[in-house]
């Protein structure tokens, strides 16, 4: 303990405290009840409108709300199946892709080429026209070894898509790493890919992140791209549903669990670059 | 024979001559200080030293050894100095002791206890022995180029260059670190720096080099060179400071 005056709460600093406390219930009261007022006002303003009837009988249907989800969400498992695989192979070849850009040595420099080839190829070609010439293009070629598992070809076609959306976030993070590190690793006597790996790298891969959250909802959403080639997943449950029953809620059931999935990770990413914004004002 | 010895070394970038025909001997154990306004090439001069600049003519050796050949081995050449920036260049995303012990166990192959040891024990000879476990932005600047210090001795270098390492500290800062700068004097660490702090180089050098447009215009004893200087340049370049009240 250091001497000095002991602190008593002064009696401007307590009403001050008060003051503050009440406001912060008044406003509280206010955001609930601005809430409910929008959610009645809008309720009532839909469910009044001409033709709301044959919009809950097409999108809102709870019968066919029961009886689609059971498939639509196992479809959904497949989805959530080939977006874990993908992602890892995505963070893979995107990291790869990236340090191979980056490498000096001239001996690498075909390397170097067929990685700005593959990143100009894949960024350009849309995913879904990726995923046509992978899932129908390679059983084609009826090679050996060849997989002809359509989920297996969706990722592949995934992978190869966003890894070059994921190689420009990587190389995006190692720009932004102030050359003075490199400079401070180099003059230690550690070699590039030594100053890469323990300087350059670690410090990147913090501003990578939120980016990188961001391609993966986006990958995310591209898995029912995979239907389109066969695999029976969300949107293909309820694809085959919506025939059925000449009625739309089987594709809502599906937009309904992609959102449940998307939501929590849109949050995170706005936690880390709240985090980030932070750090930084610090 | 002298630790590190600079010949003729010339350096452009583009057209504008930086360093003309640059000579200078650092001998082991001797404390050498590179004065000059600024963009006389001061710092030019160290990066070359320390091969972050590639020298446009002249040679320079190190134990005898040219390092400015291209086919030496430059991460072994590193391996021999020392450097800190004015700007310490902190690793940010490791603590104090991670960024001292990166190189002993990357480059040299330290194991990892006796790194943190040796750590230890130099954070403690420069009053650091609590900031350990700290990351750089919790450290005040002074702190921090005094961690930078460390990190450059731990890998043993034969030499150490120091480029400006007061210049971005607060007044109050400054003593701190030159502190053990006359601490590494004293344990008989070869240096060669530059600063701006005129008394402190008066004090601590045995050989001031005076720069002026990239020509080593004059060297000496600190005496010598501020109390007799034989150029006219030299002359007006001290009276400057000692206007501005620097020495
Ligand atoms: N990388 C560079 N490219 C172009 N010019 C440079 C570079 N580095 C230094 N210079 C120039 O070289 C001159 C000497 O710089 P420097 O060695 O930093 O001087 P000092 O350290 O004595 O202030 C300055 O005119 C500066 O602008
Ligand atoms: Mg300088």
């Amino acid at each position: 303990m250091t001497a000095g005056p002991t602190w008593v709460k002064s009696e401007r600093q307590q009403e001050r405290e008060r003051f503050r406390r009440s406001q912060g219930r008044r406003n509280a009261s206010i955001a609930t009840a601005s809430v409910v007022v929008f959610v009645v006002l809008l309720a009532t303003i839909a469910t009044n409108a001409p033709g709301w009837t044959r919009v809950q009988a097409a999108f809102f249907n709870a019968e066919v709300f029961r009886e689609s989800l059971p498939d639509v969400a196992e479809g959904f498992l497949l989805n959530i199946k080939i977006f874990l695989i993908t992602e890892p192979l995505v963070l893979v070849v995107g990291l790869l892709v990236a340090l191979a850009r980056n490498v000096k040595s001239p001996a690498f420099l075909p390397i170097r080429a067929l990685a700005t080839l593959y990143v100009d190829v894949f960024r350009g070609v849309p995913t879904l026209l990726v995923i046509y010439l992978v899932g129908f293009g390679l059983p084609a070629l009826r090679l050996q070894g060849i997989p002809s598992d359509p989920a297996t070809l969706g990722i592949i076609a995934l992978t190869l898509s966003y890894g070059a959306y994921v190689a420009e976030v990587f190389r995006a993070g190692i720009d932004s790493v102030h050359p003075s590190q490199m400079a401070a690793a180099r003059s230690l006597g550690l070699s590039q890919a030594k100053a890469m790996r323990f300087v350059v790298l670690p410090q990147a891969t913090r501003t990578v992140v939120p980016p990188l959250l961001n391609d993966f909802i986006s990958l995310q959403k591209d898995t029912a791209l995979v239907a389109t080639i066969g695999a029976l997943e969300a949107l293909r449950q309820a694809q085959i549903h919506t025939l059925d029953n000449f009625n739309y809620t089987p594709y809502l059931v599906a937009a309904l669990l992609f959102i449940l999935l998307t939501i929590p990770m849109a949050r995170f990413t706005d936690h880390l670059a709240e985090r980030t914004r932070r750090r930084r004002g610090a | 024979m002298s630790l590190l010895s600079i010949e003729g070394v010339w350096k452009h970038f583009g057209d504008h001559s930086v360093l003309r025909g640059v000579d200078l001997e650092v001998h082991a154990h001797e404390v050498v200080t590179l004065i000059g306004a600024s963009g006389s090439g001061k710092s030019t001069l160290l990066r070359c030293a320390n091969l972050l600049e590639t020298v446009d003519d002249g040679v320079i050796r190190l134990d005898g050894e040219e390092i400015t050949d291209p086919r030496v081995d430059v991460d072994g050449v590193r391996k021999q100095l020392g450097i800190v920036f004015q700007a310490y260049n902190l690793f940010p995303h490791m603590t104090v002791l991670a960024n001292i012990t990166l190189a002993p166990r990357q480059v040299h192959g330290v194991p990892k206890e006796r790194a943190e040891e040796e750590a230890r024990d130099l954070l403690s000879r420069f009053g650091l022995a609590d900031k350990a476990g700290a990351y750089p932005d919790q450290l005040s600047g002074g702190q921090q180029q005094r961690v930078a210090v460390v990190r450059a001795l731990a890998t043993r270098p034969k030499l150490i260059l120091l480029d400006e390492v007061t210049s971005a500290l607060d007044p109050e800062l400054v003593r701190e670190v030159l502190g053990i700068i006359r601490e590494l004097k004293e344990s008989g660490m070869t240096m060669l720096l530059t600063t701006h702090e005129m008394s402190f180089c008066r004090e601590i050098s045995d050989t001031v080099c005076f720069l002026d447009g990239g020509v080593l215009l004059e060297k000496g004893p600190p005496e010598q060179l501020f109390d007799d200087p034989h150029h006219e340049r030299t002359r007006a370049f001290l009276q400057g400071v000692r206007e501005s009240g620097r020495l």
